[in-house]
C-alpha cells in the first residue's frame, strides 16, 4: 500500500534522516540514501525501512539504534527499524549534497555510472587501460591519481594516491 | 513470498560463511598491509551475505555455531586451508567467479534468493577483480611466482567440479554457469601466463561432497576454532 506521507510522518523522516551516519558522521542517512521509508501506524507507533550499504556492514546496527534513540525522543513509544535489502542500494543513491560533503571531508565522491553491470576495468600498473572517468584528489584537486588498493579502511571505500601532491586518499568506490 | 528452500539456503550460506571465515584468518598475516585489510573487507562482505542467507533457513547463530561438521553443506573448496597466498588467491579467483556468475543468474530470477543477489553481485564483482589482478601479477610475475601461482591452481582443481553439481532450490542453470566460469577463468589464467589444469574436477574419494555433508579433514579444525568460543560461553556477548 502507498500513500502520501501524512505531515508527522513528513516531520519524522526528517528527523530520522538528519541521524548521522555512524562511520562517515559528515554525512546523514538521508544524504547517503539509505533511509527507505518511515510509517506511522498508529498512535506512537512508527515502522522505518533502512537498506544497509554493503551487506555485511556492521554500522546498520548503530544506525538503527541511533534512529529509534532520537524518535522516541519525539515521543515515539514503539519504534521498529527493519532493513530491506531490495532495491539493491547503490552509491548513486548518495545525495550531490552527500557528495559535496565527501569531497570537504578528504573522500573522492563516487563517480555516477550508467545503468547496467559494473564496470570493472583497472588494472595492475602496466596493465592498466585509462579509467573511463577520472577520479580526483580530494586535497589539491589533480586528476592524475592512482591506485593503491580496491579495499581500503572500510569495504566502501578504495585507497588511492594522488601523483600531484603525493597525498593518500580514500575514494568511496561506485556500487 | 515464495517459500524459502533450506537446503539451498545452507548451501549458499554455508559458503559464504565458511570462506569469510578462511579469509579472516589471514587478519594480521597478510603480506602487506593493504592486502591485511583487502582480505578482511571481503571476509566482511561474505559474512554479511552469509547472515542473511542462514536467516532465511533458521537462527543464524545456532547454525553457525551449533552445527555439527556433517551438517554443514558448503563445498569443499571454500574450506580448503589459506596454504600459501597463491593458494588463497586461485580459491578467491575459483570461487568469486562462481558466486558472481551464480548470483547474476539468481538476481535475474524471481526467487527467494534475488534481492540478496541482487545486492551481493555488485560486492562479489570487486572479490573477483582482487583475485584477477593477484593471478595477473602473481602468474606474469617472478618464476617463484609463476610457479607457486600455477601450482596453487592446480592444486584446488579438483574441488571446483563440485561447484557445478545441482542444489535443489537454487534456480540456475548449472550448464550455462559451468561454461561461463570455465571462459572467465581460462581468460584470466591465459593472461596471467598460467595454464588452467586439465584433470579431472573432482577425484578422490572427498572431492565433491560438501554438499552432501562430507567433508575434508582440515574444515573441523576450522570449525573447532570458529564454534570454541560461542560452545564454551553460550550465550557471550560484547
Amino acid at each position: 500500500m502507498v500513500s502520501a506521507p501524512t505531515p508527522l510522518e513528513a516531520e519524522l523522516r526528517a528527523l530520522a534522516g538528519a541521524v548521522p551516519d555512524p562511520e562517515l558522521p559528515v554525512l546523514s542517512l538521508a544524504e547517503l540514501g539509505v533511509l527507505r521509508a518511515l510509517h506511522v501506524t498508529g498512535p506512537g507507533r512508527v515502522e522505518v525501512e533502512l537498506t544497509p550499504t554493503y551487506t555485511g556492514c556492521p554500522a546498520i546496527e548503530a544506525m538503527s539504534a541511533d534512529i529509534e534513540r532520537v524518535l522516541r525522543e519525539q515521543g515515539q513509544a514503539e519504534v521498529t527499524v527493519r532493513t530491506v535489502l531490495s532495491p539493491a542500494w547503490s552509491t548513486d543513491d548518495i545525495t550531490a549534497e552527500g557528495r559535496r560533503k565527501l569531497a570537504e571531508f578528504g573522500i573522492a565522491p563516487p563517480r555516477t555510472r550508467p545503468a547496467g553491470p559494473v564496470p570493472v576495468g583497472l588494472g595492475p600498473t602496466r596493465h592498466a587501460p585509462a579509467p573511463a572517468q577520472e577520479i580526483r584528489c580530494p586535497h589539491c584537486g589533480s586528476a592524475d591519481t592512482t591506485l593503491l588498493s580496491r579495499f581500503s579502511s572500510t569495504a566502501c571505500k578504495a585507497l588511492r594516491r594522488c601523483e600531484a601532491c603525493r597525498e593518500p586518499f580514500d575514494h568511496f568506490k561506485e556500487l | 513470498m515464495t517459500a524459502v528452500p533450506v537446503q539451498a539456503a545452507l548451501a549458499l550460506g554455508d559458503d559464504a560463511l565458511v570462506l569469510s571465515h578462511r579469509l579472516g584468518e589471514w587478519a594480521g598475516h597478510a603480506p602487506a598491509l593493504e592486502e591485511d585489510v583487502a582480505l578482511a573487507n571481503i571476509a566482511l562482505d561474505l559474512l554479511g551475505q552469509a547472515r542473511a542467507l542462514l536467516s532465511l533457513a533458521g537462527d543464524e547463530d545456532e547454525l553457525a555455531y551449533l552445527r555439527e561438521e556433517r551438517a554443514f553443506r558448503n563445498a569443499q573448496l571454500v574450506e580448503q586451508p589459506n596454504g600459501d597466498f597463491a593458494h588463497t588467491i586461485a580459491r578467491q579467483l575459483y570461487f568469486s567467479a562462481y558466486q558472481e556468475l551464480l548470483y547474476g543468474q539468481l538476481s535475474a530470477a524471481d526467487g527467494p534468493f534475488a534481492p540478496l543477489a541482487a545486492k551481493a553481485v555488485k560486492e562479489v564483482a570487486y572479490h573477483r577483480d582482487h583475485a584477477e589482478h593477484w593471478m595477473l601479477r602473481l602468474g606474469d610475475g617472478t618464476p617463484e611466482s609463476h610457479e607457486r601461482m600455477q601450482r596453487a591452481l592446480t592444486a584446488l582443481w579438483r574441488y571446483t567440479g563440485e561447484l557445478f553439481e545441482p542444489v535443489e532450490g537454487v534456480g540456475v542453470d548449472w550448464d550455462v554457469l559451468r561454461e561461463h566460469w570455465l571462459k572467465t577463468v581460462t581468460d584470466v589464467v591465459d593472461r596471467a601466463t598460467l595454464t588452467l589444469p586439465t584433470g579431472p574436477q573432482t577425484g578422490a574419494w572427498a572431492a565433491g561432497a560438501g554438499r552432501q555433508g562430507i567433508h575434508t579433514e582440515p574444515f573441523g579444525r576450522m570449525l573447532a576454532e570458529m564454534q570454541h568460543l560461542h560452545r564454551s560461553h553460550p550465550g557471550a556477548s560484547w
